[in-house]
């Protein structure tokens, strides 16, 4: 089966599934921008990262098990990467920012 | 004779699926070298000397995964309205501190994917000695649900799972 | 409409989508004001390029954008985990 032949209904729930993922990942960009400080704005991208990668990801198996006709789950692989490594990246980056403030004596950063 | 040809069995089991769903195929051939890099690996693992995670009580692991599917999407949902604007009254956010009783390393590690993988709440800093672990809130309205919501929620199940 | 041309606007909207978000977060990533805003930008860029990326593979049906995506994922976590740690010691390895 190749992609034209997918059923419509199947297009359709594909698609809405995709932007949804899209606009989750956006809102977390625009939550980037607009946020004041920055340990509110390092809660911004795990909004792209968690269920925005989640179903986009999700789709992405849906359409490959639809066109090939076979359950290819290998996209799941990288959802399942993504939730491990990123909370690492996010909390490695935030005690970085805490180390920074506090060497240089933030009062908004709690001490030691 | 079983311990040494499989000494993490969860880590042989996971290591032959992955090899599975990249190759993307159930052929013999595919199947083989998955047996192979799912035994031969392990081996190498041993040198590291991790702790046995010994991982108990499945039906707390299922609790904890759906615990955590629903308060990934509701967190989203939380967030998502504080980006856009939707609401009206003035939101504070900061530090807490949880002092928490878990201490196996792996309950650790899972309780830190849970806590930053929930928009919304970041893990910054866990103090062993005292037990002590440093959180950012995005919306912090009352310090205290948000420890019960750790504690209560999360580290109950983890005790279960990782005693 | 056919299943075709579905996908092929469909997700094509959502790309123009994913397109704005790295825009934004690469505004963050010049903007700054300080290193860890800028590396949060970094990482926000590798996250929406790799998820366009995959987009990508669907809406044009060829699999092998899906080892790009893996890559791409796994050089943005490298990468960020390299930066983190150089902001906090002023050196990558010790």
């Amino acid at each position: 089966m190749t992609p034209s032949d997918l059923p419509l209904w199947a297009a359709w729930t594909i698609v809405a599934v995709v932007v949804f993922g899209s606009l989750l990942a956006l809102t977390g960009s625009v939550g980037l921008v607009v946020l004041k400080r920055f340990y509110e704005r390092v809660h911004a991208p795990t909004l792209g990262a968690t269920l925005g990668m989640a179903s986009i990801v999700v789709a992405s198996a849906m359409f490959w098990s639809m066109t090939e006709g076979r359950l290819a789950l290998q996209d799941l692989l990288i959802g399942i990467f993504l939730t491990v490594t990123t909370p690492v990246t996010m909390i490695l980056l935030a005690r970085a920012a805490v180390y920074r403030d506090r060497v240089e004596g933030d009062d908004d950063v709690p001490p030691e | 004779m079983i311990r040494a040809l499989l000494p993490h069995p969860l880590l042989a089991l996971g290591l032959f699926a992955t090899w599975l769903l990249l190759s993307g195929s159930i052929s013999a051939g595919d199947v083989l070298l998955a047996l192979v890099a799912a035994l031969a690996i392990p081996q190498v693992m041993r040198g590291l000397e991790p702790d046995r995670s010994g991982v108990r009580s499945p039906g707390a692991v299922l609790r904890l995964a759906s615990y955590f599917a629903v308060d990934v999407v509701r967190s989203n949902y939380a967030v998502a309205t504080i980006i856009l604007g939707r609401r009206k009254r003035q939101r504070v956010s900061g530090f807490i501190h949880v002092p928490l009783d878990l201490g196996n390393r792996y309950g650790l590690a899972v309780l830190a994917i849970i806590v930053t993988s929930t928009p919304g709440t970041l893990w910054v800093q866990y103090d062993r000695p005292s037990g002590r672990l440093l959180l950012h809130v995005l919306d912090l309205v009352e310090e205290q649900d948000w420890i019960d919501l750790i504690k209560g929620r999360y580290e109950r199940l983890l005790l279960e799972i990782f005693p | 409409m056919t299943a075709s041309a579905v996908l092929y606007w469909g997700l094509g909207a959502a790309q123009a989508i994913l397109l704005l978000a790295m825009l934004l977060a690469a505004w963050r990533m010049m903007r700054g004001p300080r290193a860890q805003d800028r590396v949060l930008g970094l990482d926000t860029l590798y996250l929406n390029a790799m998820l366009l990326i995959l987009v990508q593979g669907m809406r044009s049906g060829v699999g092998l954008y899906f080892e790009a995506a893996l890559i791409i994922g796994m050089l943005g976590f490298t990468a960020t985990v390299a930066l983190a740690k150089f902001l906090m010691r002023g050196e990558v390895i010790e």
